[in-house]
């Protein structure tokens, strides 16, 4: 027989619903006996850069596939952009276990949601239940394992891609053009800065992530680059008044041969007029 | 002091059994249909709102009929149910025969308990397969028998003649649109005299093998029912 839980009146909130059951699969139970320590774990998997930006009528997320444990490189086909709903997706930097797991649970709210109301949540509402999961794991992340999560949407009221970006204490901020999290961030965004404009289109986004992507394997260690000799990419995720799509290994391939045979000539990519 | 007379149980269980059926009956008819590409569920529902048809899991449909309160009661604890297990494990790890096996406990229990009154409904879960051979249909009435159906079914309502013209006019590997058409005449033959049922107070959704998507579960608008009725 269904448990009482499962047939009282209740939330549409599948955390809420997985608090009250079964409190010990929601992320973080346990972890009030995780040992004191401060600074960076040793063992623990990170993810690295990923990178987003809008284009008209839709938004890019690009992430590279290089996963760290300290000085040693762990994975080097990793995923770190996940569909979680028709329109929307979330890119994760950080610890990676705890940022997985983030995921799937979100993945499983806003579907929770959409099958119990019969309507799918606002895209602020989306970015508000990912703040409310990101400020559950602050104590870890005052203990160094901080997730730190990207979030983009094509919102199909107002038509058009958005970005949200959120620190470890769950503070919510939309970006309007383009957004990078994770290691190499800084240069990615310094680089996006420069190729960046709102007029271009969804395959010249796509390229100008790349070309961030990049710049920020070109100076960060942790992050990783075309693998030429493996072909593994960048994973690059397209969101539209169509819904989301993955590109294909052969569509990001050609993309990405593109930007590295340019690189071959001139080493430090495209470069921006002066004035 | 009131003295309580004895009742048999066989007496019990049939007043309470002709009580759910008394209440089932009173509501419109809700049919599953197989066809070639995926499983359609067809309502007769002028209510765009309250729903009598929603998507459980990605493989997995469930439609109801009787009182409205007591199976979104049921949809709900299905909804949860197969969440979690999918978060838990994985979600290949969600079958319609575990979803149809608690519902089968629920309704049964309440159904043989003396202090709740029984549920007025029925269900249908239906899960669909690979292909047409593994797709599965699980008829759960208000006492916890479970049916396993092939082809198709109906519930709830004046279910002898809608049955009846089912049996005369289905055959296996219809297109949707030709199964629409045979649900929507189906649920016209539930009176004596025939009637025309029009699309917009047709609620159907479909569990499509040809979707791209993880959840093949899809709500078909009026225009698009419309439209594959040749209307």
């Amino acid at each position: 027989m269904l448990p009482d839980a499962f047939r009282s009146a209740g939330s549409a909130s599948f955390s809420e619903f997985l608090t009250q059951h079964a409190p010990d699969q929601m992320p973080g139970a346990g972890r009030e006996r995780t040992p004191e320590h401060t600074g960076a774990v040793d063992g623990v998997t990170h993810g690295t850069t990923i990178v987003a930006a809008t284009f008209p009528g839709g938004v890019v997320m690009a992430g590279d596939r290089r996963a760290t444990m300290g000085n040693v490189i762990a994975q080097r086909d990793i995923q770190k952009v996940f569909q979680t709903d028709e329109y929307s997706c979330v890119g994760i930097a950080g610890t990676a276990g705890l940022a997985v797991e983030m995921t799937r649970l979100f993945q499983v709210e806003l579907e929770h949601y959409e099958k119990i109301e019969g309507t799918v949540l606002s895209t602020e509402g989306k970015a508000n239940r990912l703040a409310t999961l990101i400020r559950g794991n602050l104590g870890m992340a005052m203990q160094g394992l901080a997730v730190v999560p990207l979030f983009a949407a094509y919102d199909l009221d107002l038509g058009v891609g958005r970005i949200f970006a959120f620190d470890v204490t769950g503070n919510r901020n939309e970006e309007r053009t383009f957004h990078s999290v994770g290691s190499g961030s800084l240069f990615a965004r310094g680089s996006l800065k420069k190729l960046y404009r709102d007029d271009l289109s969804e395959r010249d986004t796509v390229t100008a992530a790349v070309q961030a992507l990049y710049d920020a394997a070109d100076d960060d260690s942790a992050t990783g680059g075309p693998d030429l000799a493996r072909r593994i990419f960048p994973m690059v995720a397209v969101i539209t008044a169509d819904g989301f799509r993955a590109y294909s290994d052969d569509e990001t391939a050609a993309i990405a041969d593109q930007v590295v045979a340019a690189r071959l000539t001139a080493p430090d990519g495209p470069s921006a007029p002066l004035i | 002091m009131t003295q309580q007379f004895y009742v048999s149980p066989e007496q019990l269980m049939k007043d309470r059994a002709d009580f759910a059926r008394k209440g089932i009956a009173r509501g419109r008819s809700v049919t599953v249909v197989q066809y070639a590409d995926g499983i359609a569920f067809v309502a007769e529902n002028p209510s765009q709102a309250l729903h009598k048809i929603s998507e459980i899991y990605d493989r997995i449909g469930f439609a109801a009929v009787g009182r409205y309160n007591e199976f979104e009661n049921l949809r709900i604890a299905g909804v949860r149910l197969a969440d979690l297990r999918g978060y838990s494990y994985d979600r290949r790890d969600v079958t319609g025969r575990s979803l149809a096996n608690a519902y089968a406990q629920t309704l049964g229990t309440i159904f043989s308990s003396g202090g709740e009154k029984p549920y007025e409904v029925e269900l249908f879960v239906a899960e669909l397969g690979a292909d047409p051979e593994a797709d599965q249909i699980y008829r759960l009435t208000y006492d916890g028998s479970v049916a396993d159906v092939r082809g198709w079914a109906v519930m709830g309502g004046t279910t002898e003649s809608v049955e009846q013209w089912f049996t005369d006019h289905y055959t296996a590997g219809l297109d949707l649109g030709a199964a629409l058409r045979l649900a929507q005449s189906a649920l016209g033959h539930d009176d004596a005299a025939p009637r025309e049922v029009p699309a917009t107070s047709l609620e159907v959704a479909v569990l499509d093998r040809t979707r791209s998507q993880l959840r093949k579960f899809k709500r078909l608008p009026d225009a698009v029912v419309a439209e594959l009725l040749g209307e």
